[in-house]
């Protein structure tokens, strides 16, 4: 492939070369100086040339690195999707996942088969009506179906830690139906 | 300069007593007890007439004496003082009583003193503990029979002490008179000496370690908070010799138990199991913890030797067991069961391994603890919905509920037997309140900087 400037150099050097022709012949000085060029120029082509490779390959890289980085977004959009709807809620002393939140966890299940190496903690709450420690277990039961429903939709037990912190870590404070409600709830969290 | 000493544990009862009080005495307030709100049975309380101690002196007392016995002896339901303002006099001593003023008031129990400065914060207090209706009787001066001859008595003074104590005793030597008086009056030993524990929780939102350690005196004034963190505190309980403290913290984002010195306030952690580390409970010798490990699959009961670190699996099935708690004689356990359904209180004998199922009233019950004497079951109980403290006789199986207060739990009993602290929910945010375990006198403390929970009463510390 000629460049611009090896075409330029060309259009200068056979005319020059032509003007000497008519002469009696070249000198000596003249033949070194015309091997010196044309040297320069083949050596320029050269440069050229790699320069020409190296960006190709910068720019390849580029796309690569590009593409991992959408990649890598893409990711992220995902995961922040996710820890946007984090959140399943149970009813009244149950422990079982609700039908309503089976499409959620199906989501995040995705996610954590497609990203074997992304970890989860489960945290599982409850409202403050009965006591503490019988709340820490109730917690960890519904930590723990939650954990379930993920491991029978594939998500490796390697990823799933849990947590139940019973009616320590309330969402909404207070004794009222709606508090209760926000606080018997299980908690997805990207480590 | 004669100083009298006066204090209102209720602001409102006594303005009158005290515009009345500042026009003949010195007045003096101090913030020596904590405001509580009676909820209900002070019509069942016996009248007694504290008469503020008289001061012989002219600094200032470090603590009111006789405000603080008032107070203790009103919040063990069983004594209802009198107000100032309808006090018919204030005697030092009995030979200043006038019975018949007192009994016209309906008062037959009268507690007068002084305290006299003897030295560089060295306090000398007398009081004197006199029956109103038994001076009536004889005039001051009985006679009785002995060695043959006829004597002459003051058997109406049950009690009369002098001693020395220092400026900064003032309040345990209260709280020594109050016991004093009510061991006397009731033939049952007082608790006033006592200590409290429980977690605090202030608001999350502004502060970085919200949750609190406290201990305090039983009627929760002197509070000292042993450790702040920024995950869940939960479950504090005392060892049998006041010493130590087992509780639950989430500091490394899952439940451990911890052993703290409440003196040195050094501790170490005791378990770091795989789920659930939590329910400590000191067997009565002290050698032993109860606890709830999830480590195995779900909630099961452990007891762990202090020495060894030993553990025992006291249960073994598919339910939740949670919540153990020692009965008197160290022989079994009393825990919350979900093996029938629902949680249910059950007991094992820790010798033989049977268990026996003790609740069957209402939807629940749940946080059960048995009475220093054995007779009574203490438990959370829920029927249609309420949550409300209950007790159970562990004879007859009769059921009674003691409160009338909202979302009700963690009660924990005195170690006399005669009253429950426990957490209700006022306003919707976690507070302190006490239930005599008759049921009769109940009251609670109103919120005031954060939550109150999980309150644990100590063993007696004398």
């Amino acid at each position: 492939m000629l460049n611009k400037n090896a075409l330029k150099t060309l259009l200068i050097v056979v005319p020059l070369v032509t003007l000497a022709a008519c002469k009696s012949g070249p000198s000596e000085a003249e033949m070194e100086a015309e091997a010196n060029r044309q040297a320069e120029v083949a050596a320029q082509q050269v440069a050229d040339a790699k320069a020409s490779a190296d960006a190709d390959a910068k720019r390849v890289e580029v796309a690569k690195a590009d593409a991992l980085q959408k990649a890598k977004e893409m990711v992220e959009n995902e995961k922040a999707k996710l820890v946007a709807q984090n959140v399943v809620y149970f009813d009244f002393d149950r422990a079982s996942v609700k039908s309503d939140f089976h499409s959620v966890l199906d989501m995040h299940a995705a996610f954590l088969v497609k990203n074997a190496g992304q970890s989860i903690v489960i945290e599982g709450h409850c409202d403050n009506r009965g006591t503490p420690e019988y709340n820490i277990a109730l917690g960890e039961r519904r930590a723990k179906s939650v954990e379930t429903y993920l491991m029978n939709a594939g998500v490796s037990s390697s990823q799933v830690s849990v947590v139940s912190y019973g009616e320590e870590k309330p969402a909404v404070q207070g004794g009222s139906e709606y508090a209760f409600a926000q606080n018997r709830r299980g908690i997805v969290v990207y480590q | 300069m004669t100083t009298w000493i006066f204090k209102f544990s209720s602001k409102k009862l006594n303005i009158v007593a005290a515009a009345a009080a500042l026009l003949f005495f010195n007045f003096q307030l101090s913030a020596a007890t904590n405001e509580i709100i009676i909820t209900g049975g002070i019509e069942s309380a016996r009248p007694i007439g504290v008469v503020p101690f008289k001061y012989l002196g002219n600094s200032t007392l470090p603590e009111n004496l006789s405000d603080v016995v008032a107070s203790d002896l009103q919040r063990s339901g069983k004594f209802n003082p009198s107000k100032l303002s309808s006090m018919p006099q204030f005697p030092t001593t009995d030979t200043e009583v006038n019975y018949a003023a007192w009994a016209q008031k309906g008062v037959d129990m009268v507690l007068v003193g002084s305290v006299e400065t003897t030295g560089l914060n060295q306090f000398l207090v007398t009081f004197e503990l006199i029956d109103v209706l038994r001076a009536q009787a004889t005039g001051g001066q009985a006679k009785t029979l002995e060695n043959g001859k006829l004597v002459m008595t003051r058997d109406h003074v049950i009690e009369k002490r002098t001693k020395t104590i220092n400026g900064s005793d003032f309040r345990q030597y209260a709280h020594i008179i109050s016991d004093i008086v009510y061991e006397k009056l009731t033939g049952e030993r007082g608790a006033f000496l006592t200590r409290i524990a429980y977690i605090k929780v202030l608001d999350r939102d502004t502060n970085p370690k919200p949750f609190r350690l406290v201990i305090a005196d039983y009627d929760n004034v002197n509070p000292t908070t042993l450790l702040s963190s920024p995950e869940p505190l939960m479950s504090p309980t005392w060892s049998p010799d006041g010493n130590t403290l087992a509780y639950v913290s989430f500091e490394n984002k899952r439940s451990q138990i911890y052993l703290q010195d409440i003196y040195t306030t050094s501790r170490t952690r005791l378990t770091d199991f795989p789920g659930i580390n939590g329910a400590p409970n000191f067997s009565p010798d002290g050698k032993k913890l109860a606890m709830v490990l999830s480590k195995d699959g779900n909630p099961e009961i452990y007891v762990m030797d202090l020495q060894t670190r030993n553990l025992t699996r006291i249960t073994r099935n598919r339910a939740i067991d949670t919540e153990p708690s020692w009965t008197p004689d160290g022989k079994s356990l009393i825990f919350t069961s979900e093996r029938g359904g629902k949680p249910q209180i059950y007991q094992v004998n820790l010798a033989t391994n049977r268990k026996s199922r003790l609740t069957f009233e209402g939807e629940m019950n749940l946080g059960g603890a048995v009475t220093p004497d054995n007779s009574q079951l203490v438990i959370v109980n829920r029927t249609r919905g309420d949550y409300h403290i209950a007790k159970q006789d562990l004879k007859n199986g009769d059921m009674l509920v003691l409160t009338n207060t909202y979302l009700d739990e963690s009660p924990s009993i005195s170690p006399n037997g005669s009253m429950i602290i426990y957490s209700v929910l006022e306003n919707g945010i976690p507070a302190l309140a006490w239930v005599s375990l008759d049921g009769r006198f109940s009251f609670k403390e109103p919120v005031a900087d954060g939550e109150v929970k999980s309150p644990s009463w100590s063993p007696f510390l004398l």
